[in-house]
Order: structure tokens, then C-alpha cells, then sequence
């Protein structure tokens, strides 16, 4: 890689020759505000908000999509800099509902940060709204386009990353928006339901289903863990209040996965609170199940096991470990298995 | 087997970097989908070769450069003929051969008859499809195997893992970076219940259980002496209890009945016992047999390790208490052990990780201040080890890798006039084949019931509905009823079900055949008659 030298506010920049200004300015710490770019995705440079001015271009430059060039000079925080990404907020607020306080990207959501930000209570521009009916007769998530900036997040990791293509941009000009195949609901289209398009949506117009109005984004406590689910071990963000896991995200920066989940870790975390959970332990009398204390469980197990070996021997008892359970808790129960007990049989009931 | 390790060779994020990637055996888009998307990057970024070898369209076929339709329980015939044209063609990797491997003449001589006009007849594979794939396969860069079940759950199994062993040491697409021997595990902590020794023949990390040294140090270590003969299989304990031998069974959360193949049999066995305990977070269609009825608690609840398809060892947090009045499974497995009279006195999952590191050497770098970030991959012997993102570097784990003769057995039931489909078995995206995915909404709404998949033109000709259709499917064993999907992506004569369903299970129906080696049943082929219900 061919190395370039160039001046991002005053400072001297050393990048690498096809990265881009906003790669570069990321280097040296230096943030430049965005919307639609998202690491890892190829840029759509709709957003505008990234824009920076560059000596000799008479027009500004979107830092996501522009390539550095040695002695570029950069300046991303000039008075014409900040006009031009206030307008493009002030624009993209022209047409947006003020639901913040009903969103459940609230507190998360790049737009109201930004609104914040440059200090704007209400778009300028007052024009035509867009008036689209919420969708979400999907059980996982819904979709509310008048929300939607048009970022082009979500479908470029539709067709790029999970190479589904279930949603894509429809018609043009105002009545431009992202729709699934024919406007048809996702079930109906190729969708495998990852939800890698909620995780990118910058703002709310996708989202989780799971925990609406259960606790807004600065109340949840974030816990990253591991997918119960299939071998690949995918990183989740379980996302907690009050004892309770409300939904699961998933983070870029975290787990082999980069952020990126299939239906199962994403979506298929309510069992934890299902209702059909084992609460207290069962011993079953007389062929019905009747609650029972843990030590009385407990010591009918052990007292059981005991007799059971002390009749016919350590190897008439035999032990299935767990492919759901921990590395720790299967390594205790061979243990119990062949320490205690006194026998290797011990197995498990999944084969690959 | 014959390289000495039964994991991942090499890393999920090489998988990208792979110029030839061979999917045989495992539908990766529904069973692994995370790692399907990398095998589509490799294709569309870096124009990657895929080979897919699958009697079903699965969605990989659309990415692939070559897709070889083989009849099912067929592979061996199929890597067989693979090996005859790489080594009558000269694409042998002869250095590779020489210096690391054992037991090549014969394998040459065993395969001589697998000419791709014969493999043809068995496979319905074109010959000249063989030959390409053959080619692909010997001279890419770097070529990387997939498998999942599709192999492993045949009654050929092993010959099966076995020949694709001998495929890439033939061509020494093994030990470098990108490309290797790929078993993609299903469960999420299957590598670790058998690193951590749930098998019966080994300690953690397959230490042998009658190897004298290994038991001597375990023997000191746990402080009490144990037990040189190997135990007993799952299939072994089932037959067991069947012959009287075998009176008591611990299942920690795991649901036989329905992952067995022939759940009625189970079912019956496990009634006979003296006493079931079974530890889980839901009431399984096993835990409704138990004697005792033990709650332990789901992955958010506790703290832990999973050790995921890539030998990769992995912190699980607590995020909320135990729901009721359930306790983390380890906590339990100590009580039990302590009434037991053999007391365990952990504080926590990390001071056991403590301990399985020191008995274990692949984990013995394992500390769970190690693991923030992205974990570690065995082997990780030491605490300034890096880990190992892909093995057999420089010689394989037993020494020279050794070439097995692998015949091709046709499987052990065919269709005839009386069945006249054949079925397989295996999972969609929306589940697996324990009770979790089904106790989540949402996915049960999406995918709610055991399906029957059958190609156009057979349910045309059995007048079976295209939406939803109800059939009655029966083998010798017995029969289910269940709702049909009518799919081009299958061919005609083969149906496909699930195996995640009470209601649909398909397990009814497969062959308790086993393995004769890695004694897995024969869960994907038997022959079935498909009748229109409603
Ligand atoms: S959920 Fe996944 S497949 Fe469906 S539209 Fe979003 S990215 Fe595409
Ligand atoms: S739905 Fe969200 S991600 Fe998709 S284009 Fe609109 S704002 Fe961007
Ligand atoms: S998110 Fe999907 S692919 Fe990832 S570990 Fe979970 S089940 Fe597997």
C-alpha cells in the first residue's frame, strides 16, 4: 500500500493510498458527523452530513466515498461545512415525525442526535409529508418508513452482506422509500428474518418488536454474550431491565460475527421468559409430578444414585452431559460421573 | 481420526479467503447462517469457487460453480471417485504425501474401481461433473471442506469424515491457512461437552480413559481413583437398559426422546429405569419420564464458557437472575456432588475453568481474563499462548496423517414398490431440535409445525395439495402425519422433514442402524410411503 500525506484541520495525516478522508480523519481521532456510512458497508453517500471541504473542489466532498490524495488539504469544521449538514438535518426533519418520545431508537437514533446537535426544535421548511402505513405483520419487526432518511443501510446489507435482497429502493424522487419486493410484506418476500437491517437502521423507522415500551435505550443495562443456539458462537448483546431480558442486539465491534446474526440469536431469545420454564424442582409420585424443596430433590438423586450403586455396581448408572450447557457445568458432571459416581459413561446426545 | 482431532482445521474468518470451498453435507444457510454469509462473500468478493454436493437445492446451489446432485447416503461413492480422478490425473500433492502422510498405495489401489463412468451409475453424478470438481478441488490455492450432519449422520458416517480426510491429504489441502477439513458443529457448546471429556472413552481435552499415565495424573488431580474401562455410548446405556444392565440415568439438559432416532423405543427404555433424573429448563418430552425433575437455568442466567465450531472458548455473562426458584447448573451439579460424598467447593465458572486448564493441556492458557474480546482457539497450552486459529501446521496431531480405505456400502434401506420415496432428514433456519426455538414466539409463528417437503411432480401425481396439503408418511417403523410443502428444490422421489417436532417427528421413522464405528445412527435415508390425508 502506497502511503499519502495529507492536512485534515491543520493536522498532517499519514493514510493509505483508497482510504477515504473520513477512514483518515478516524485515524487521528478526528469524527466526522454521519448518517447513512456505516463501517463495512460500501458507501451510498446519501446523507450529506459527512461532507468536508477540500482545497481546489469548489463543491464540498462526502468524506465517506472520497479518496484522500497526498497533499490533499481537509477541513471538516468550517462555517460552510456546518451550514451545509445543519440544512441537511433541517431537510431530512422536514418530513420526519416527531415521535421521539414514543421511539424506541430514542436515545440511540443518529437523527435526533444530530438534531440535538445543531440545536434544531423544527425543520425550517414546512412541505408534503409522507403518510405510509406501519408494517409489521412479520413477528419480529416493524417497519415504519415515514421515519425512514433513505440511508440505503439497510439494503445494502440485504444484498451485500446477507445477499438476500428482500428489500430495495422503489420508485423515485419524493415517493422514493425502501420496500420489500413489490411492496409485499416480508414473509412473502425472500427474507430469512437475520434483522441485520434493523441492527444498521440509523434511525427508528426499523425496529425490534421485542421490549417496545418496555424501557427506553439509556435505561437498559447491555450484556454481551454468547448465542445458545447454533456452533458458530456468535456474539448477542442482551439487552436487560428489571430482571428482565427485553431484546437482543447485536454490536460491530463485538464477536467473530461483527455484529451480524441469523434469525435464531437475534429473535429467539424469549424462551428465557417463557412461561412453560421449570421454576421448582419435581419429584414424581405415584406417576404425577408434585413440586418438591431442592433438598428433598436433592437428596433423593443422591440417595437414589447410592443405592442404585451399592446394588449393581458404578456402571449401571450412566450420565448424557449437555451440548446447551457451559464448558464449566459439563466438565463438573463427567467429574460427578467418574470422581463420584465411578463410571465413563458418560456421553451426550449430539453427534456433530 | 486420521489426522488425531475431530474440530474445525482452521478459522470461520479464513473461510472468506478460500479460493475453493467444498459445501458437502450441510445446508449452511438454515444450520449455520452466519457462516453462510461468509461463504457468499468468498463467492461474490473474491470470486471464490463453491462446490456443492447435495441431493437437495439448498441455497448455496445458487452461489455455486458447481453443484453435484448425488443420490443421498451416496458421498463415499462420490469421494471415492473424487480420489480416483485427482490420482489418475496427477493432481496428487505428492510432497505433501511423502512427507506427512502414511498408507497412500493402498489407498490408490482401494479406489482404482471408482472410475467417474461407475461413480456416475451410483451417484447420478455426470462423470465429467467429477472430474471438474475433482480438478477444482486438487488445484485451487487453497480449498477449504464444509461438512455438517449430512455426513456425519449416516450409517456410513465415519467413512464418510474418513474419506474426506483422505481428499485433502491427498492434495495437501490441509495444514496452511484457508484451507482444511471443516466439521461445523451443530449445537452451540457441542465442541465443548466433548472437549470437557462428555464422551466415554475420554477425559477432558480426549485424554484416553485407559491410558494408564492419563488416569494417574486425573487419579491425583480429583484426589480418588477411577475407572480404566471405557464406558458406555448413549446407543450402548439404551441397550443397556433394555438387557437390565443399566438402572439409572442423568440427562442435563438434553432431550433424547426426541433427538434419538426411533423416540418410541426410547420412550419405552427409559420408562424401564430405576431412576431418570433429568436437569433442564423446560418440562422435555424426556423430563416428563423422570423420576426427579431438576431446574437449572438458561444462558442468561449464568456465567460460563461455550467453545463454538472453531475451538474458539467463549465468555457467556449473567444478565439476570435464575427465573423462580431455578439455580445455574453448576451450582446443582455440586450440591449433588457434595450429597454424593464427594464434595465441590467452587465459588464460580472461572474457578473451574481454573481447574479444567490444569488438567487439560489444549485449555491450559484458559483464564477467563484471557477471554474478553474474541476468546481464544485451542490449543492454547500455555497463559502467553495466542491460541490457534488453524491446526496440523506442521504435522498432524498423531504424527503422520494416515490414509483409510473407505468402501462404499449403499445404504441400508432403498425405496421399493412397498416405500417407494426416499426420506432424509435435517433442520431449517427457524429451529433446532431442542424445545428453545419452539418456546420463542416468534419463531414458532414463522415456522410452526415438522413440514414434509416433496418435489412438484410427486405430489402432482399423489394429489397432494400445494399449500399445506395433509400427508401421512410411513416407513417400516411407523408412521406421522404431517402438513406438506411442495418444493422444486428437492427431486422427485426424495421427501425431506424436519427433526425438531414431537408432533412431526421424523425420527419415527429412521433406521437405529448404527455406525459401526462412531456408533451415530442412521438418521438421514430410509425408504417411505407418502399418502394424502386431507
Ligand atoms: S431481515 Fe435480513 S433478509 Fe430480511 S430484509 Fe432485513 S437484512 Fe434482508
Ligand atoms: S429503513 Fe432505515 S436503514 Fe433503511 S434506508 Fe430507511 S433509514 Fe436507512
Ligand atoms: S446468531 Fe444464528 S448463526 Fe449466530 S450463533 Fe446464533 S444461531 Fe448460530
Amino acid at each position: 500500500m502506497k502511503e499519502v500525506i495529507l492536512k485534515i484541520d491543520g493536522r498532517e495525516v499519514r493514510a493509505e493510498e483508497g482510504m477515504t478522508i473520513f477512514q483518515a480523519a478516524k485515524k487521528v481521532g478526528i469524527e466526522i458527523p454521519h448518517l447513512c456510512y456505516r463501517e463495512g458497508l460500501a458507501p451510498t453517500a446519501a446523507c450529506r452530513l459527512c461532507v468536508v471541504e477540500v482545497d481546489g473542489s469548489r463543491t464540498l466532498v462526502a468524506s465517506c466515498a472520497y479518496p484522500v490524495a497526498n497533499k490533499m488539504v481537509v477541513r471538516t469544521d468550517t462555517q460552510r461545512v456546518q451550514e451545509a449538514r445543519k440544512l441537511a438535518i433541517d431537510f431530512l426533519l422536514s418530513d420526519h415525525p416527531y415521535d421521539c418520545m414514543t421511539c424506541e431508537k430514542s436515545g440511540s437514533c443518529r437523527l435526533e442526535k444530530y438534531a440535538y446537535e445543531f440545536g434544531i426544535r423544527k425543520s425550517r421548511f414546512e412541505g408534503e409529508r409522507h403518510d405510509y402505513p406501519i408494517r409489521g405483520r412479520n413477528p419480529f419487526f416493524e417497519r415504519d418508513y415515514n421515519k425512514c432518511i433513505l440511508c440505503g443501510r439497510c439494503v445494502t446489507v440485504c444484498h451485500e452482506v446477507q445477499y438476500c435482497e428482500a428489500v430495495d429502493y422503489s420508485e423515485r424522487g419524493f415517493a422514493t422509500k425502501i420496500a420489500a419486493f413489490f411492496d409485499r410484506s416480508m414473509q412473502e418476500t425472500p427474507c430469512v428474518f437475520c434483522g441485520n437491517c434493523v441492527s444498521v437502521c440509523p434511525v427508528g423507522a426499523l425496529s425490534e418488536k421485542a421490549g417496545r415500551f418496555k424501557g427506553r435505550e439509556w435505561e437498559l443495562q447491555k450484556v454481551p454474550t454468547i448465542c445458545s443456539y447454533c456452533g458458530v458462537g456468535c456474539t448477542l448483546v442482551l439487552n436487560v431491565k428489571d430482571g428482565k431480558v427485553l431484546k437482543v442486539t447485536s454490536d460491530k465491534e463485538l464477536g467473530i460475527n461483527r455484529g451480524w446474526t441469523c434469525v435464531k440469536g437475534r429473535f429467539g431469545f424469549d424462551y428465557i421468559h417463557s412461561p412453560d420454564r421449570l421454576t421448582e424442582p419435581l419429584i414424581k409420585r405415584d406417576g404425577t409430578f408434585r413440586q418438591a424443596s431442592w433438598e428433598e430433590a436433592l437428596d433423593a438423586v443422591a440417595e437414589g444414585l447410592k443405592n442404585i450403586k451399592s446394588k449393581y455396581g458404578a456402571d449401571a448408572i450412566g450420565f448424557l452431559v449437555s451440548a446447551k450447557c457451559t464448558n464449566e457445568e459439563n466438565y463438573l458432571l463427567q467429574k460427578v460421573a467418574r470422581a463420584a459416581i465411578g463410571t465413563n459413561n458418560v456421553d451426550h446426545c449430539a453427534r456433530l | 481420526m486420521a489426522f488425531g482431532s475431530g474440530a474445525m482445521t482452521n478459522s470461520i474468518g479464513e473461510i472468506r479467503n478460500a479460493d475453493c470451498i467444498f459445501v458437502i453435507g450441510s445446508n449452511t444457510s438454515e444450520n449455520h447462517p452466519v457462516i453462510a454469509l461468509e461463504v457468499k462473500a468468498a463467492v461474490r468478493q473474491r470470486g471464490a469457487k463453491v462446490i456443492v454436493a447435495d441431493p437437495r437445492r439448498i441455497d448455496l446451489v445458487n452461489f455455486a460453480h458447481l453443484w453435484l446432485r448425488h443420490h443421498p447416503g451416496t458421498d463415499v461413492a462420490l469421494l471415492n471417485g473424487m480420489l480416483n480422478v485427482i490420482i489418475s490425473h496427477g493432481w496428487v500433492n505428492q510432497s505433501f504425501v511423502n512427507e506427512r502422510t502414511e498408507g497412500f498405495e493402498a489407498l490408490a489401489e482401494s479406489v482404482k474401481d471408482y472410475v467417474p463412468e461407475r461413480v456416475e451409475k451410483i451417484t447420478g453424478v455426470p462423470a465429467k461433473d467429477i472430474v471438474e470438481a475433482s480438478r477444482l478441488y486438487a488445484q485451487s490455492a487453497n480449498s477449504s471442506v464444509l461438512y455438517a450432519m449430512g455426513i456425519t449422520q449416516h450409517a456410513t458416517g465415519t467413512h464418510n469424515v474418513l474419506a474426506l480426510a483422505n481428499l485433502a491429504m491427498v492434495t495437501g489441502q490441509i495444514g496452511k491457512p484457508f484451507s482444511g477439513i471443516n466439521p461445523l458443529r451443530g449445537q452451540n457448546n457441542v465442541q465443548g461437552a466433548c472437549d470437557m471429556g462428555g464422551l466415554p472413552n475420554v477425559y477432558t481435552g480426549y485424554q484416553r480413559v485407559d491410558d494408564e499415565a492419563v488416569r494417574q495424573r486425573f487419579e491425583k488431580a480429583w484426589g480418588i481413583a477411577l475407572s480404566p474401562r471405557p464406558g458406555l455410548t448413549l446407543m450402548e446405556m439404551m441397550k443397556g437398559i433394555a438387557e437390565g444392565r443399566m438402572k439409572a440415568l442423568f440427562i442435563l439438559g438434553e432431550n433424547p426422546v426426541l433427538s434419538d432416532p426411533n423416540a418410541e423405543k426410547v420412550k419405552d427404555e427409559l420408562k424401564r429405569l430405576d431412576l431418570l433424573v433429568v436437569q433442564d429448563i423446560f418440562l422435555s418430552e424426556t423430563a416428563e419420564l423422570a423420576h426427579v425433575v431438576l431446574p437449572g437455568v438458561s444462558f442468561a442466567e449464568k456465567d460460563g464458557t461455550f467453545t463454538n465450531t472453531e475451538r474458539r472458548v467463549q465468555r457467556i455473562r449473567k444478565a439476570i437472575e435464575p427465573i423462580g426458584n431455578a439455580r445455574p447448573d453448576w451450582k446443582i451439579i455440586c450440591d449433588l456432588s457434595s450429597r454424593l460424598g464427594y464434595p465441590m467447593n467452587y465459588d464460580s465458572p472461572q474457578q473451574i475453568m481454573e481447574e479444567i486448564a490444569s488438567v487439560t493441556p489444549s485449555y491450559g492458557g484458559i483464564r477467563y481474563e484471557r477471554l474478553e474480546g474474541l476468546g481464544l482457539q485451542w490449543p492454547c497450552p500455555s497463559i502467553d499462548h495466542p491460541g490457534t486459529p488453524f491446526l496440523h501446521k506442521d504435522r498432524f496431531t498423531r504424527g503422520r496423517g494416515k490414509f483409510h480405505i473407505t468402501p462404499y456400502a449403499a445404504p441400508p434401506e432403498l425405496p421399493d414398490q412397498e416405500y417407494p420415496f426416499l426420506l432424509t432428514t435435517g433442520r431449517v433456519l427457524y429451529h433446532y431440535h431442542t424445545l428453545i426455538s419452539q418456546k420463542s414466539k416468534g419463531l414458532a409463528e414463522i415456522y410452526p409445525e415438522g413440514l414434509v417437503e416433496i418435489n412438484p411432480d410427486d405430489a402432482r401425481r399423489l394429489g397432494i395439495k400445494p399449500d399445506n396439503g395433509l400427508v401421512e408418511v410411513a416407513s417400516r417403523r411407523g408412521k406421522v402425519k404431517a402438513r406438506a410443502k411442495v418444493s422444486d428444490n428437492l427431486p422427485p422421489g426424495l421427501v425431506f422433514m424436519t427433526f425438531h417436532f414431537k408432533e412431526a417427528a421424523a425420527n419415527l421413522l429412521t433406521i437405529d442402524v448404527l455406525d459401526p464405528i462412531a456408533k451415530i445412527p442412521e438418521f438421514k435415508v430410509c425408504a417411505v410411503r407418502v399418502k394424502k390425508l386431507g
